[in-house]
């Protein structure tokens, strides 16, 4: 039977599971890394936009703001879920949890009806480089996101079918931690793609 | 662990509301030059990243703490490398 320290929130009361969330972290770095490697090919490529459609042109700000709006929130009710499971509300986390996810959609739904209006309009992933790099960036980000919301799901039904405990803690703190990484990924896709776009 | 609701979470969160509405009024509404403007709100994306590994993933907790800082410091590090190397080489002097 491994040690168990009854001190600590429940995700880090064995050493297994204070491992895997150590390891987590690693994946993260890991993920800082793969994004960083995207961000450099649409820094380099975006005015490269074979004389079409330019930043400026195709991003709108109040559908950015509202997309941004969302996955803020939706990271706010995520630490609200992680709260309320630390102490021992499943009922709460589970809540909590969906609000979260709802959020998450939203923003999902909101990307991908951006992604449809520029195709519609021309501009796809063939167009030019700037779009290329673009589609790629954002893309990868949604896919995190749709694999983000898949993933929670998974782990809020082995919640509401064990209950709270060391296995599930563990698990549904590392999806929050996924969370809040997408999240921080997206204020530098904000950041850095639209408003910057919009600037010139 | 007497709190009735997470009220840190809920500052960090009105902060980070504060933060998202700097960076557009910034970008959008000012006059500064384009280079000022782009280390203004960079400044600001990095502050409201650190938020969110403080206040809401907690990364310095646990016994790992400081050894998950220093990973995503690491990380930070790569990027930085990776996205102004990137400029450096292909863009910069154009």
């Amino acid at each position: 039977m491994e040690q168990t320290n009854k001190e600590l929130p429940l995700e880090y009361q064995t050493h297994q599971d204070r491992m895997t969330i150590l390891a987590f972290w690693i994946f993260l770095g890991a993920e800082i890394a793969l994004f960083s490697t995207l961000f450099a090919t649409y820094l380099v490529l975006e005015h490269r936009t074979a004389g079409m459609f330019s930043a400026k042109q195709l991003f709108e700000a109040p559908k950015v703001m509202m997309m941004t709006f969302l996955l803020l929130t939706s990271s706010f009710t995520c630490g609200v879920a992680i709260w309320y499971m630390r102490r021992n509300n499943a009922k709460q986390l589970i809540g909590w949890m969906l609000v979260t996810l709802l959020l998450g959609a939203g923003f999902l739904y909101m990307e991908i009806a951006e992604f449809t209006h520029y195709v519609h309009e021309g501009a796809t992933i063939q167009t030019s480089a700037f779009l290329s790099s673009f589609f790629v960036l954002t893309g990868t980000h949604g896919a995190h996101v749709t694999l983000g919301i898949c993933w929670a799901l998974s782990i809020l039904y082995q919640v509401m079918k064990n209950g709270i405990t060391t296995t599930t803690a563990r698990k549904v703190f590392i999806i929050g931690l996924y969370w809040h990484f997408l999240d921080v990924v997206w204020i530098f896709l904000f950041t850095l793609v639209y408003v910057k776009g919009m600037v010139g | 662990m007497h709190e009735k609701f997470p009220w840190s979470h809920v500052f960090g969160f009105l902060l980070s509301i504060v933060l998202t509405c700097m960076t557009i009024w910034i970008g959008l509404y000012t006059n500064f030059s384009h280079s000022f403007i782009l280390y203004l709100i960079v400044g600001l994306a990095f502050v409201q990243a650190f938020l969110q590994l403080f206040m809401f993933m907690h990364m310095t907790e646990g016994e790992d703490g400081k050894m998950k800082t220093a990973n995503i410091f690491y990380g930070i590090f790569v990027a930085v490398i990776v996205v102004l190397g990137s400029l450096f080489t292909m863009s910069f002097g154009m």
